[in-house]
């Protein structure tokens, strides 16, 4: 009796929650997180970005999100739900999404997807990417400047376009300024395993390194480097501050708020067109978090110098002459790298150690 | 390649210590096992553990007492388990899922204000100059208490399990519950306790990850950790000192290979990233190659009608 009780009331609930969901008309934004909203780097900024929506438009959308969807076929489900729970528009928030937003976007013609940094597109699928590298230039600036060791460490995580770009930006620069640098680079195949990221940042730091690089989206390997003390880190995708202003000295901000914005924008008022965006520092969507007082007044004088430069468009992060890792010519003097060969990069440039995993 | 960069004592301390989480947690699991009862929760308080030691030993202070109430956070999740499939008579699959998704949101919650705090240092142990003795100094004294611990259950676990009455009621439970039963044993309670157990071992593990080997707190930190426990219990046969092995070599193939990688040895990556699941699943696969295999009763619902 009691039970049955319960039973109707909650069906009653469920229907009148319904009702209410279908009276209104609002616009509704998905977002696929491939870590927690709580990592303090990559996933976090993306959901400062939903935020941002959800800030800008308050009752006219309605925003979900789901976090810790691996990359491939479980998050072709958690899109697929999302399209069928009536989302108008998706963004899918890691490389690893690229093949399952194509797959599911040819399924729902009438849903918008935007997926960042990947290189596929459709009539309703834009890709979204910031240019790190140009960030990374300023951190290879100033690990170059500041390394004692001679040895800068690397945690990578995937083998992509993405983070090659990142080891060889910062590489050129930090060699630039260090001739006698030399990078150690871990790849752990992984965007978020706080565990594993300190084990790597450890390992490479008992292998001598003193700066410690991460292209991964937790903040252990500050951690990490704070334990061990002495050893240079910089922010992730998120400022990080907490650890400043010393081991983290700077950090690369993804600020997304703007372009999440602007195309949920385009979507209420049904301008939204496929696209493709690759934003940097001159739009804000890279931004350079403060250079604290570890670092060298002359050192941090340059790497705003730097940054100001890519701001006004007068200084490209891969301006030739670079030749790649065998030897071969890339770049000619004063060539600048197109965006082609940049959004594919799987080469190494001359003077990184190693083999780029298949 | 530059392999002279690989300290060789380092490396041995580091791999130690990195797979106490993952040894806590599956010794904790071969006991609940061991029992009759097949707990998927090991993640879920892991991860609780990990963030309840955080929560409190930034509070008190003290790592120490964070460890002893991430234990009780690991067994009060557990109970929470052990009252759907004892008393609810659920299934032990589903709640197991179920624990393990409640952990990880549940944890995420508690810990929304502990995000880039740092947690106080965990005391040396009181072993004097012998931690700078050369090389077996570092590899012997030079870790936290909590890696002791991890190497005395397994001790005490195979002790308990092969040598006492204790050990045997246990067994007799995990294998036929009904004759258990008739004898006049408590299944349920035993049941219960064993459940109990494995939750304070898998949050001492979550604490080791979050107090001293990260150290800090982050949203789902434990990152898979605890499943790869449960499938090092089945590949160790349920045998303690097999599941040590089976840690120490997960662990420290984990560490060799991020290490190989730093140094640039001319293995392919792929390779070095996928070797400890390999190694560790074929070496514990010929192990178990004996006539060992799961307790009978594992995974069943004892009800004391049927």
């Amino acid at each position: 009796m009691k039970f049955g009780k319960l039973l109707t009331s909650a069906v009653l609930a469920l229907g009148l929650a319904g009702g209410a969901a279908f009276a209104q008309d609002k616009t509704k934004v998905g977002f696929v997180y491939v870590g927690p909203v709580g990592d303090g780097g990559w996933t976090y900024e993306h959901d400062q970005g939903r935020k941002a929506v959800e800030e800008a438009f308050g009752d006219a959308v309605e925003t979900v999100y789901v976090e810790n969807v691996a990359e491939g076929p479980d998050s072709e489900r958690v899109m697929t739900q999302m399209a069928l729970d009536g989302a108008d528009l998706i963004f899918t928030t890691s490389f690893g999404y690229m093949d399952p937003t194509i797959n599911v976007a040819a399924k729902f013609p009438n849903v918008k997807f935007e997926h960042a940094t990947g290189y596929k597109r459709a009539d309703n699928v834009s890709t979204y990417s910031a240019r790190f590298y140009e960030g990374r230039a300023v951190q290879g600036h100033i690990a170059g400047k500041m390394t004692k060791s001679n040895i800068v460490g690397y945690i990578a995580s995937f083998p992509i376009p993405e983070v090659i770009r990142g080891i060889n930006s910062a590489y050129l620069h930090a060699s630039k300024v260090n001739p006698d640098v030399e990078f150690k680079i871990i790849w752990v195949y992984t965007w978020f395993d706080p565990a594993k990221e300190a084990d790597a940042a450890k390992a490479l730091i008992e292998q001598g390194a003193d700066v410690v690089l991460q292209h991964t989206d937790s903040t252990a390997p500050q951690a990490a480097a704070a334990e061990a003390g002495g050893v240079v880190t910089f922010g992730q995708a998120s400022d990080m501050a907490e650890y400043g202003p010393f081991p983290r000295v700077s950090s690369i901000i993804d600020n997304w708020a703007p372009y999440y914005v602007a195309r949920t924008k385009a979507v209420m008022d049904g301008t939204w067109e496929s696209v493709d965006t690759w934003d940097g520092i001159p739009t804000g969507m890279v931004e350079i978090g403060e250079i604290t007082d570890a670092v060298p007044a002359d050192v941090k004088e340059e790497a705003l110098a730097m940054i100001e430069a890519m701001r006004t468009g007068a200084y490209h992060p891969f301006t030739g002459p670079i030749n790649k890792q065998d030897g071969s010519a890339w770049l000619g003097e004063g060539e600048t790298a197109d965006d082609g060969t940049l959004a594919g990069m799987s080469f190494y440039i001359e003077g990184v150690d190693g083999e780029i995993p298949n | 390649m530059d392999l002279s960069a690989i300290n060789p004592v380092l490396l041995i301390a580091a791999i130690i210590s990195a797979a106490t989480p993952v040894l806590l947690a599956a010794i904790g699991e071969t006991v609940v096992e061991k029992s009759g009862v097949l707990n998927l929760g090991v993640e879920g308080m892991m991860i609780i553990g990990a963030v309840t030691g955080f929560i409190v030993a930034v509070n008190t202070g003290d790592p120490l007492i964070g460890f002893a109430m991430a234990a009780v956070g690991g067994a009060g999740l557990s109970l929470l388990f052990a009252f759907l499939t004892q008393v609810a008579l659920a299934n032990q699959v589903a709640s197991g899922l179920a624990l393990t998704l409640f952990g990880l949101g549940l944890s995420a919650l508690m810990g929304q204000s502990y995000v880039g705090i740092k947690p106080p240092r965990m005391p040396d142990m009181p072993f004097g100059d012998l931690p700078n003795m050369p090389v077996i100094g570092p590899i012997v004294f030079g870790h936290d208490a909590i890696v002791y611990v991890g190497l005395l259950l397994v001790a005490l676990t195979w002790a308990v399990l092969k040598f006492t009455r204790a050990g045997l009621i246990l067994r007799a439970v995990g294998e036929n519950h009904d004759a258990a039963h008739a004898l006049g044993y408590k299944v349920k309670r035993i049941r219960t306790m064993a459940i109990m157990f494995g939750g304070a071992c898998a949050g001492l593990g979550g604490a080791h990850i979050s107090l001293i080997r990260v150290p800090q707190w982050t949203e789902g930190m434990t990152a898979g950790v605890g499943w790869i426990a449960l499938a090092l219990v089945v590949f160790a046969s349920w045998k303690p000192w097999r599941v040590l092995l089976g840690a120490y070599l997960f662990g420290g193939i984990s560490q060799l290979q991020l290490n190989l990688q730093g140094a640039g040895v001319a293995i392919p990556v792929e390779y070095l990233a996928m070797s400890p699941y390999i190694v560790t699943i074929v070496v514990l696969v010929i192990l178990s190659a004996d006539k060992s295999r799961a307790p009978a009763s594992l995974g069943r619902t004892f009800h004391a009608s049927g």
